[in-house]
């Protein structure tokens, strides 16, 4: 699998995403600085998590204008899979590839603790290796992961199975308790129409080796080395 | 040169005494020019010179195989094998944080950040250990707040994992909080990078965020007491920029993959003057710099106030001239300004210029070796009485252990951890909340412990022992996790020291941390001293934090504190008298600050720690927790609470067994708590080096804590005691 890792200014998490390819992959991703105008033809765009732009503004709003994103448009638009983790996340909703946006979390302070997970839907190349319901443990890192939209594109988004997790108890409760952040309806990261692109806040790239307390986010890459080697 | 007294004296002479400023008088041989005095000003500052300490200081142990460099540079840098290189610093940021604790203790973060990053290092690792006033005080909770979101909203954008620390109340930092801050660096042994000056006529270059008008004399402000007025000084306080320290540190460690740098330096306290004075003064140059080319983001900008200024997120390098242009590329690609605003000389003088007039010419050399040194008159610490365990009222087990756990400062500090990215780089292996953190290094075998600690009411009712303690509660906390203690950096905050008796109390922490670091061969390579931590004559509890490092080898073979499974063997190592003077139980349960705090052994510490260390790598142990604050009780209660299972305490039927309460509270020294499948092993490997070991209970299955056979309390009660207090105190519910 051929990764490209989309570096902005202020990003901070773009080794721990290599990393975590290169557990499942064996490959080390390639980091692509944002004023590049051109990808290479790789398989997987990532985008990391970080504060693009210190958070200026608005989460994600000035790296969404950043000349890689064009490109990264593209390709979303010609099914290239795009993940976007935390920031990576508020990037594209903020480039309009996810609808919604992330709001000051719901305590207003930043939150680094696992919170629990529930796996939606497993039809799709990224979450194929969990089943429908699963329950995982993995870290949050974030100040802004609030999740907004519309009563009618969250039901347009649950009508189209496009909800990827929702945040949940450990015992797998999705209720309020389980909610870290004071998401809409407990979502945690969604897709596009096509499935291509997942967009979530929590991160599994943090949660793929089993010293560092948790394994539950390495079957979303192996399932993405297995599909794309 | 002799020189009459000044005719004409300013009326202010901006911080320096009387017979500093005939000093000045007879360095330049003339009177100084406004800014020449500023620069005086902040070089002879407390906070810059340590003309207060810096005869104490001198007496510490700085050297061991595997220091690279100890003090005087920007941080120490220790050999941690493979070719690798730890560097590290901690760095206090007490005044301004206490005047705006948010922009104070983010640019305290930024700012030892820096110290770390300037010498070559990538910073991989934040710590901080913080004092605050009493609860009840009605400055305590916006100080907390501010101060955890400053170091979280400047330490989480730039990407370091904040993976420890250590929080405190007490009464005496009402008017003074304290705001430590360190940082952990990674770099390759042989590409350390100082901040010595050489080769006249290289070009002397500014990279980084602009210079205004903000912090102008800060490290003036911070070498005074506070009175009333503390609020008013807010314009000395800096304000920081995490997202430009980001691109900082990438530009910088970007550049320093090549041969351009002769020499670099942070723009820390005293801005571009210490900078400029310290690079040029190391290496015996002179340096002229034209200030019409420093980067400014404010209009008319004076001299005096672009030297002066403490502007966040700045460095300072003397460059190869043939690798410039390469260095100002770098500079582009993260929009950074990246200005030679001047040359090394041969002058041996410090030449400023401002719209083409010469605004200071001074020697260089003087100002930081001639800077004034004081011993300053101090008096010793009466010695307090030692409390007999049976004159301390006994009070029931469960009710004592609940009202501790749930005390301001042994209440879990998961509101505030959880605040901070204790994450990001994907190689913290103990997170906080244990005994020290551990992260793993990028070859993925080894890893760092890193912890701080210091009990100030020890150091206040004995400061020899409470230096000596704070050292080796380090060096515990470091074993407790398998590590073996390599260095410490230390932060010595204390009141004013032109009183005798907090000069005694500087002097004997000193002296105690002396003892302890040379008996453990646990040097010192780097610190930072804040002194006049004082409103109205009002003095801290004296603080020397102590911040240490330690190496495990196999990180995989690290333990932590919780319980693992049922039925494993709890066991103590150390000796347990039931020493109650100056423990949290006395203070807490009796409402006593009272007595002689525990003595410290400091062959037994050695020997204990090197046999736990053992235990740890030989995978004997299961868990292993340090017996601190609080004492043995308390230990078992957070290790159960980690492990979420509970267990039978035993207490011994011996002779010389002290009474329950002062078994199961006193804060005796040299001790550590362990749990092992097999507990025999355990015993027989203790008594074999001569370790007191003794077997007193079991882990159990659920949730419920025993003492002889009697339930005390359940996990879950114990849980919402220790978990509730302090998220409940910053919701206004306390």
């Amino acid at each position: 699998m051929k990764a490209a890792v989309v570096v902005f200014p202020g990003s901070n998490r773009e080794h721990d995403i290599v990393d975590a390819i290169e557990r499942s992959s064996g490959q080390k991703a390639q980091l692509v600085w944002h004023s590049e105008r051109d990808l290479p033809k790789v398989d997987l765009i990532v985008l990391p998590g970080g504060f693009s732009y210190g958070d200026y503004l608005r989460t994600g709003a000035i790296a969404a204008h950043s000349p890689i994103m064009s490109e990264v448009k593209k390709r979303a638009g010609q099914g290239v899979p795009v993940l976007g983790v935390c920031n990576g996340f508020q990037i594209l909703c903020e480039s309009g590839l996810l609808p919604g946006v992330l709001l000051t979390n719901a305590s207003l302070k930043f939150i680094c603790r696992n919170v629990g997970l529930k796996v939606e839907h497993s039809d799709s190349l990224f979450t194929r290796r969990y089943n429908a319901g699963d329950v995982l443990s993995v870290p949050v890192a974030h100040g802004m992961g609030n999740y907004f939209a519309d009563p009618k594109t969250l039901d347009t988004l649950e009508g189209e199975g496009r909800v990827a997790f929702r945040y949940c108890t450990a015992e797998g409760e999705v209720n309020a308790e389980g909610n870290a952040n004071g998401s809409a309806r407990n979502i945690a990261g969604i897709f596009n129409a096509k499935k291509n692109v997942l967009g979530m806040m929590p991160h599994p790239e943090n949660a793929t080796d089993p010293k560092l307390g948790s394994i539950s986010g390495k079957p979303l890459f192996d399932a993405l080395a297995e599909a794309l080697a | 040169m002799a020189t009459k007294p000044a005719a004409k004296r300013p009326n202010d002479l901006m911080g320096l005494s009387n017979d500093e400023y005939d000093r000045v008088l007879a360095i330049l041989g003339r009177e100084p020019s406004h800014t020449e005095l500023g620069i005086f000003s902040v070089m002879w500052s407390e906070h810059c010179s340590y003309k207060s300490s810096k005869k104490w200081l001198k007496t510490l142990p700085t050297t061991g195989d595997r220091v690279i460099c100890g003090p005087g540079e920007n941080a120490g840098v220790i050999d941690i094998g493979d070719g690798d290189a730890a560097i590290f610093k901690i760095e206090s940021h007490n005044h301004p944080s206490y005047i705006e604790p948010y922009q104070g203790a983010a640019t305290g973060v930024g700012g030892i950040m820096r110290d770390v990053f300037t010498m070559g290092a990538r910073p991989i690792a934040n710590l901080n250990a913080l004092r605050f006033g009493d609860p009840s005080h009605p400055k305590t909770r916006q100080l907390v707040s501010g101060v955890v979101h400053g170091i979280g909203g400047y330490g989480n954008c730039v990407g370091v994992p904040t993976v420890g620390g250590e929080t405190n109340f007490h009464s005496s930092y009402n008017g003074n909080c304290l705001v430590n801050a360190m940082t952990v660096g990674l770099a390759r042994a042989d590409r350390i990078f100082y901040s010595k000056a050489a080769g006249p006529g290289n070009p002397v270059v500014y990279v980084g965020a602009k210079t205004g008008r903000d912090g102008i004399h800060g490290a003036t402000m911070a070498s005074a007491e506070f009175n009333e007025d503390a609020e008013e000084k807010r314009p000395t306080v800096q304000v920081g920029d995490p997202f430009t320290e980001k691109l900082l540190i990438e530009a910088c460690l970007e550049l320093m993959e090549t041969d351009a740098i002769v020499c670099i330096q942070d723009m820390g306290a005293a801005g571009l003057t210490s900078s400029s004075v310290e690079m040029a003064g190391k290496g015996g140059l002179g340096i002229e710099l034209d200030l019409d080319k420093v980067p400014m983001r404010e209009s008319g900008m004076s001299a005096y106030e672009i030297m002066l200024s403490e502007s966040q997120e700045r460095m300072l390098m003397v460059l190869k001239p043939e690798r410039q242009a390469m260095a100002q590329k770098i500079f582009e690609k993260y929009e950074l300004d990246c200005v030679t605003i001047g040359k090394l000389t041969t002058t041996g003088h410090l030449v400023l210029k401002r719209h083409g007039k010469v605004e200071a010419d001074m020697p260089v050399q003087p100002i930081s070796e001639q800077a004034p040194q004081y011993d300053r008159p101090w008096k010793p610490t009466p010695k307090k009485p030692v409390i007999a365990a049976q004159d301390v009222p006994s009070h029931d087990p469960a009710t004592a252990l609940k009202t501790l756990m749930a005390s301001p400062d042994l209440a879990s500090r998961r509101w505030i951890w959880e605040q901070y990215d204790h994450l990001v780089r994907g190689h913290t292996v103990q997170r906080p909340g244990g005994d020290a953190a551990v992260v793993r290094l990028p070859d993925l075998k080894k890893g760092l412990a890193l912890v701080v600690d210091c009990s100030p009411r020890y150091c206040a009712a004995d400061p020899e022992v409470g230096g000596m303690q704070a050292v080796v509660e380090t060096y515990r906390n470091l074993s407790a996790v398998g590590a073996r203690p390599i260095a410490i950096t230390d932060n010595m905050n204390f009141g004013n020291p032109e009183r005798p008796e907090i000069m005694g109390q500087f002097v004997g922490c000193i002296e105690g941390m002396r003892l302890a670091c040379e008996a453990l061969e646990y040097p010192v390579v780097s610190g930072n001293v804040s002194l006049y931590n004082e409103t109205n004559g009002q003095a801290i509890l004296p603080a020397p934090v102590i911040g240490g490092v330690g190496l495990l080898e196999d990180v995989d073979l690290t333990v932590d504190i919780a319980f693992k499974d049922a039925g494993q063997a709890i066991i103590i190592i150390g000796e347990t008298e039931g020493w109650l003077g100056q423990s949290l139980y006395l203070r807490e349960l009796c409402g006593r600050e009272e007595g002689a705090p525990p003595p410290v052994a400091l062959g037994i510490e050695k020997r204990h720690g090197g046999l736990v260390r053992a235990m740890i790598e030989g995978g004997m142990l299961s868990a292993c927790h340090d017996v601190s604050d609080g004492g043995l009780l308390v230990a078992l209660a957070e290790m159960a609470l980690a492990g979420n299972r509970g267990f039978d305490l035993t207490v011994p039927k011996e002779d010389d067994t002290p009474p329950l309460h002062a078994w199961l509270f006193g804060e005796d020294q040299g001790r550590y708590i362990v749990t092992a499948a097999d507990g025999e092993a355990v015993l027989q490997t203790a008594h074999r080096v001569g370790a007191w070991a003794f077997r007193i209970g079991q882990t159990r299955a659920d949730g419920s804590l025993t003492l002889d056979g009697r339930a005390l309390i359940s996990i879950k009660d114990l849980r919402a005691a220790h978990e509730g207090w302090l998220p409940s105190y910053m919701a206004q519910e306390t």
